[in-house]
């Protein structure tokens, strides 16, 4: 028994003070995403949480030209990017695409600007792939309060908007009908989703930030139409994945080419898309009357 | 600034800009602003793949792009496109990460992919990016009617295989990401398929006007930017972002003006015939 354990799990991943950090976190993280992704793809706002997380690694990549902490740099930038949005017409399903679209392309043109600006300064040229990819292992645990915080404020959010935001979410003209403040309760949805990409970009990056967002809770919704079941297993695929990304990247620290470990990040989204793929063969493979 | 090494720049800029503004008519007509997003940024983990391999930029990125069209298509047949769009982006990003980090030394050639480096283009890049561009415009011109029509009407009959002609689409974005990401960059074409034909569409109704406006919107702001680049050492890649979202906010704002005085003369036209008028 304890030969097969160790085949699977390289000796040290439970005792690494390293990785009980990045579990810690990416768990945080990955329950907080999948559960807010669950409204995310039901009113089919990939796109703006795709983009919000990469205008905030940018707007965190730079934010020591100004000399502030990286946090403040992706918070900043998410919010005042959903606030954007929501301006020039998020709420129209229409014109959502387009407004993120805008949005982005400025945001890019913003982060060209202050990654060269950033790179006249000496010693930053390694930025760019930490920026986009992130680095779940470099994370120190001064950052705990803050993720405990932010991550707080997002569920809180949602807890308190949860029945109208459903709504609202799966019919907005009945919501409207039912007198509910359907672009109130977007806008706040946004800053929600704001805040909560945010924090995953700080914390594992721009790529996994998207991943455990739309993934995991595209996977639960083909496998449940009820809300509380969708978030739940939601939050329960993206914990597994991060879980079990984070295992095999201890893992493949001896695996061939160069034996200096395979990224997180490209385990987590391998998974994301594994279990994607697998819900969609259960519907089709199931009752057969798969909506 | 009309100097022999940025005649390169000049041409290709131009050429960047006609199909970035052709193509982005479409991508706005179809709400398609997450694939333009997605497949070209998804081309850049391709980009890292070939330079591990020793394969040419070009063929990383066009695999890259090909592959992305196409899992975009399949993924978005079953469930929803923008879901597909997202995972087939995060895969290949991720893809990406593992191939940075076996390569060693490429963090300088990821900040010219992402924002280009339009003035430093060699004659040797000029050939296949007007080739290409030729090819994309070409393709396009072969689509128009039937892609007009499954853009605008897509429930109607006439549109036989709305898959093929989506697939179809796809595989021209990923023509046009091919050959324009090598020289100005993803963020760069991102916002020139988006901005101009977002703008054109708002000033015009007509889509031959819209496709003309959102080309010369295009081209003068990829001009606007080359030259001011050229006189501040910034990136290109900020102009024709600020511009392009400049140009839309504009064009909001002109069509509001003008919907709002339609409606004024409409409310007096009213009046003048003695109607009650509950335009609101």
């Amino acid at each position: 028994m304890h030969t097969i354990l160790r085949a699977i799990v390289e000796p040290g991943f439970f005792s690494s003070y390293a990785v009980q950090l990045a579990a810690a976190f990416g768990g945080v993280v990955a329950v907080i995403a999948a559960g807010i992704g669950v409204f995310t793809v039901i009113r089919g706002q990939a796109f703006a949480g795709e983009a919000l997380g990469d205008m905030g690694s940018a707007g965190g990549s730079s934010a020591y030209l100004i000399g502030v902490a990286p946090i403040w740099g992706f918070l900043g930038i998410s919010v005042a990017a959903s606030a954007v949005m929501e301006l020039i017409g998020v709420q129209r399903a229409r014109g959502r695409d387009l407004a993120t679209g805008v949005v982005l392309g400025a945001g890019f043109g913003l982060a060209a600007l202050l990654l060269y600006l950033g790179m006249s300064h000496p010693g930053t040229t390694g930025e760019i792939p930490t920026i986009l990819f992130g680095s779940i292992f470099t994370l120190s645990s001064s950052n705990l309060p803050i993720v405990l915080t932010l991550g707080a404020i997002t569920v809180v959010t949602i807890a308190t908007l949860y029945r109208p935001l459903l709504l609202v979410s799966v019919s907005p003209e009945l919501a409207a009908a039912r007198g509910i403040p359907v672009r109130v309760v977007g806008a706040s949805y946004l800053f929600a989703l704001s805040i909560a990409v945010a924090l995953a970009d700080l914390t594992i990056g721009a790529i996994l930030s998207t991943a455990l967002l739309v993934g995991p809770a595209a996977a639960a919704l083909r496998l449940t139409s009820r809300p509380h079941t969708a978030i739940l297993a939601a939050s329960g695929i993206g914990l597994g994945c991060t879980w079990l990304g984070l295992l095999l990247a201890w893992d493949s620290y001896y695996w061939p080419p160069f034996r200096h470990g395979w990224p997180v990040s490209f385990f987590v989204v391998t998974l994301v898309l594994i279990s994607y793929l697998l819900s969609g063969l259960r519907r089709r493979g199931g009752s057969g009357s798969g909506a | 600034m009309f100097s022999s090494f940025m005649v390169n720049a000049w041409i290709v800029a131009t050429l960047v800009a006609i199909v970035g503004g052709a193509i982005g008519f479409f991508i706005v007509l179809r709400g398609s602003a997450f694939i333009a997003h997605a497949i070209p940024n998804g081309a850049f983990a391709g980009a890292a793949g070939a330079t591990l391999v020793g394969a040419s930029t070009l063929l990383g990125l066009g695999t890259f792009a090909v592959l992305g069209a196409l899992a975009i298509s399949l993924l978005g047949r079953r469930g929803r496109r923008d879901v597909a769009t997202a995972l087939a982006l995060v895969f290949m990003l991720g893809l990406g990460s593992l191939f940075l980090s076996f390569g060693v030394g490429y963090a300088n050639s990821a900040f010219s992919l992402l924002f280009g480096e339009v003035l430093g283009i060699s004659t040797s890049q000029l050939l296949p990016t007007i080739a290409l561009s030729a090819l994309s415009l070409l393709v396009l011109a072969m689509m128009w009617r039937p892609l007009l029509l499954a853009s605008v009407l897509p429930e109607s009959a006439q549109v036989r295989n709305p898959f093929r002609l989506e697939l179809a689409f796809l595989l021209l974005v990923a023509l046009a990401t091919t050959m324009t990401v090598p020289v100005v960059g993803t963020t760069l074409i991102f916002s020139l398929m988006i901005g101009p034909a977002a703008a054109a569409r708002l000033l015009s109704a007509r889509p031959t006007t819209a496709l003309v406006l959102s080309i010369s919107i295009a081209l003068v702001i990829v001009w606007s930017a080359i030259a001011l680049s050229y006189e501040t050492y910034w990136p290109i890649g900020f102009f024709v972002g600020a511009a392009s979202i400049s140009v839309f906010m504009l064009a909001r704002a002109w069509s509001r003006i003008q919907t709002a005085m339609a409606s004024v003369r409409r409310i007096s036209h009213g009046q003048k015939l003695g109607y009650e008028s509950n335009v609101s």
